[in-house]
């Protein structure tokens, strides 16, 4: 997992509520056997026009955007299924971190494996990033606060110890779950 | 939280009860719990690359004898052909069918593939087998996992990372969700089923409602469920954004459970019945959070919009979005007006299937609608059984010739329409009656516009060719 500290970026703004899943990243792209296409094919049904041509409404597929590292989403972000594809997609298209007010807790999770932060914010501070899409943000995970540029305010976040410290130092979960080994024999011995 | 700390005193509910008994680690500051997984479900799409991750680091599957797979979502509704061609939608699915094959293969881990009798929807053999049992904790790459819940084992969906988590060290590692009190008093009126029971819920508490809790199923009306129609209220919890959803085991569950493949026998039956007549809820036990729910007062449900909480009765009309732009959009999507009735509106497809609604007591339900009558002139109507067991079982009733004779496609065990990559799909503009789980746009092909309902509503519209409410029609 790439080490995630702090990024400077602009923001792009996705202001409609419950972005599920199959809009992040269609079924019918869920049929590789690796994470090849899902970065072009993230919010395909909303990037792409019938004849799979650009949709230039779409802000992914505005240049002033196509820099942008961090998401900020409507309302409830990432509900539905439990395909990693979802932030494997929003990865493979230069993101980093998705702010919303509310994320739902597999995408959570599966984001957190994946070095893309889900940062949770209260409705005050959501309205004013949903109101200010290419707004400059500093997103620092040592001290769990962000800042936009648009007034200099910032916010802190909350994310679990565990997942702040495997992104702080790029670790992945796996390698914890290993190091238990001695933990799981025993609980296998008893419960056998 | 102070899990493992409790004093046996102290009344603990069916979920607190499953989840300290699989504590491998205690959550601490530092760490979530490390929790033990009982049941590794698997199919084609979310595994590959957690495959890969375990051969990339030369890890073996810890258990695979806690390993099932199956293919299910990638896999044609069509027959395999005599020749043994099977009729896969492009090279693609194709590729990754063969990938759980080769997988299965190298890493030891039984797969009922499409030539199995045991084949189907992961969610619908698990229990099948007799492999999804009360006190589980149950995973599976698929968020509908949760439909095992009407077991009282804690299942639930997984991403392809903790797939291969399960994979390697048969653990997870978990944060303890809060618990949720969902109360159904009264009794089901007639025609209102399960799936308009678990479409009340969601319509009421929404699609965020649950996020971070597991619900328990309780009251009355849980109880007078049977096991297909628990797991049809199980499914959907993750459509109120629940982790889990979870019903006391009783003596419906046992009743299903004795003499399945997988079951224990014997001695070890008896043993395992008194472990799980221990599980449910403590009297006294307190939930961090509760709702209440009138079953009698439930009509069936249909949605109207774009997210399973856009949900109404029946006969209700479709409300004013109320200066929502994203309520405005999805009735826009739809098609729909506020104020309109959605009784009467024109239906293209009828799909009868998914891990929500494809059990044998929903195609019964089904063929109740169909008997004698026959699918309206213009409208296809789908029928996909969840599994090998069940379409065997619904053609020793004769289901399935009541379903050809009223014009209906019988097809094989899939996940199918429900999310449309194996080329079972709508085609852009069209409408759908569809007792799957998800309306979201675009889920049952791109520019597919999905109503989700009830078998008896989606068969009494694929007869009437319009939204109809089975009430209407007589005998049903």
């Amino acid at each position: 997992m790439e080490v995630f500290t702090k990024i400077e970026s602009k923001t792009v703004v996705l202001p409609q509520t419950n972005i599920d899943t199959d809009q992040i990243i269609p079924a019918r792209f869920l049929k590789v056997t690796d994470k090849s296409g899902l970065g072009e094919n993230a919010f395909a049904d909303w990037r792409y026009d019938a004849t799979g041509g650009s949709n230039l409404d779409f802000p992914l597929n505005q240049p002033q955007f196509s820099d942008a590292q961090v998401l900020v989403a409507g309302d409830n972000f990432g509900c539905g299924s439990s395909r990693e594809h979802a932030p494997w997609a929003l990865l493979g298209c230069g993101l980093r971190a998705v702010i919303s007010t509310r994320i739902a807790d597999i995408f959570r999770s599966n984001a957190l494996k994946n070095g893309l932060l889900p940062v949770v914010v209260p409705p005050a501070f959501h309205q004013k990033l949903l109101g200010t899409p290419g707004a400059a943000i500093m997103i620092d995970l040592t001290s769990q606060t962000l800042t936009t540029a648009v007034d200099g305010t910032s916010e802190s976040f909350e994310i679990d110890g565990f997942a702040r410290y495997c992104m702080l130092n790029g670790l992945d979960h796996l390698e914890f779950l290993l190091q238990q080994g001695a933990l799981i024999q025993s609980y296998e011995e008893a419960h056998s | 939280m102070n899990e493992g700390a409790t004093s046996p005193q102290q009344p603990e509910t069916l979920f607190e009860k499953v989840w300290n008994g699989h504590v491998v680690k205690p959550q601490s500051a530092d760490n979530p719990a490390v929790l033990y997984i009982d049941l590794h479900l698997i199919h084609e799409v979310t595994s590959p690359q957690a495959f890969d991750v375990l051969r990339r680091r030369g890890l073996r599957l810890r258990r695979p004898d806690k390993c099932l797979a199956t293919m299910d979502h990638s896999t044609p509704s069509l027959p395999t052909s005599p020749s043994g061609r099977i009729p896969f939608v492009d090279a693609l699915a194709e590729a990754q069918v063969a990938k759980l094959v080769e997988n299965c293969r190298e890493f030891g881990v039984q797969l009922f593939d499409l030539s199995s009798s045991r084949n189907g929807i992961v969610h619908v053999i698990g229990p099948e087998l007799g492999a999804t049992q009360p006190g589980k904790t149950i995973v599976c790459g698929d968020s509908h996992t949760s439909t095992h819940g009407a077991f009282g084992a804690l299942a639930f969906g997984i991403g392809t990372s903790e797939v291969g988590h399960v994979m390697a060290t048969q653990c997870l590692l978990q944060y303890k969700p809060n618990t949720y009190a969902v109360n159904v008093q009264g009794r089901l009126a007639p025609g209102v089923t399960a799936k308009d029971l678990i479409l009340g819920l969601i319509g009421k508490i929404g699609i965020g409602g649950g996020t971070g809790h597991v619900f328990e199923y309780r009251g009355e009306a849980i109880e007078a469920l049977g096991m297909d129609e628990r797991m049809t209220v199980c499914n959907m919890s993750i459509e109120a954004g629940a982790r889990a959803g979870m019903i006391a085991p009783d003596e419906t569950t046992y009743a299903y459970l004795a003499g399945r493949e997988m079951a224990p026998s014997g001695a070890d039956w008896d043993a395992a019945l008194a472990c799980w007549r221990a599980l449910p809820t403590d009297p006294g036990a307190t939930f961090d959070a509760e709702v209440d729910l009138d079953a009698a007062s439930l009509e069936p449900m249909i949605t109207y919009g774009t997210h399973p909480g856009m949900t109404m009765p029946i006969r209700a009309h479709v409300p004013n979005p109320n200066g929502s732009p994203s309520e405005h959009k999805a009735l826009q999507y739809m098609g729909l007006e506020p104020g309109q009735q959605l009784l009467g509106h024109k239906v293209d497809v009828v799909f009868i299937g998914s891990c929500t609604n494809s059990r044998i007591q929903d195609l019964r339900q089904a063929a109740t609608v169909f008997k004698d009558r026959k699918v309206a002139s213009g409208m296809r109507a789908l029928i996909v059984p969840g599994s090998k067991e069940v379409k065997v079982q619904a053609e020793a009733e004769g289901l399935d010739r009541i379903f050809r004779e009223a014009g209906a496609e019988w097809r094989e065990p899939s996940c199918s329409m429900c999310i449309a990559m194996n080329g079972d799909q709508l085609s852009p503009g069209e409408y759908a009656v569809s007792t799957s789980n998800r309306n979201f746009e675009g889920r049952q092909g791109k520019g597919s516009r999905t109503f989700l309902a009830s078998p008896l509503t989606a068969a009494a519209t694929a007869v009437r060719g319009v939204i109809t409410d089975a009430r209407e029609l007589g005998g049903v």
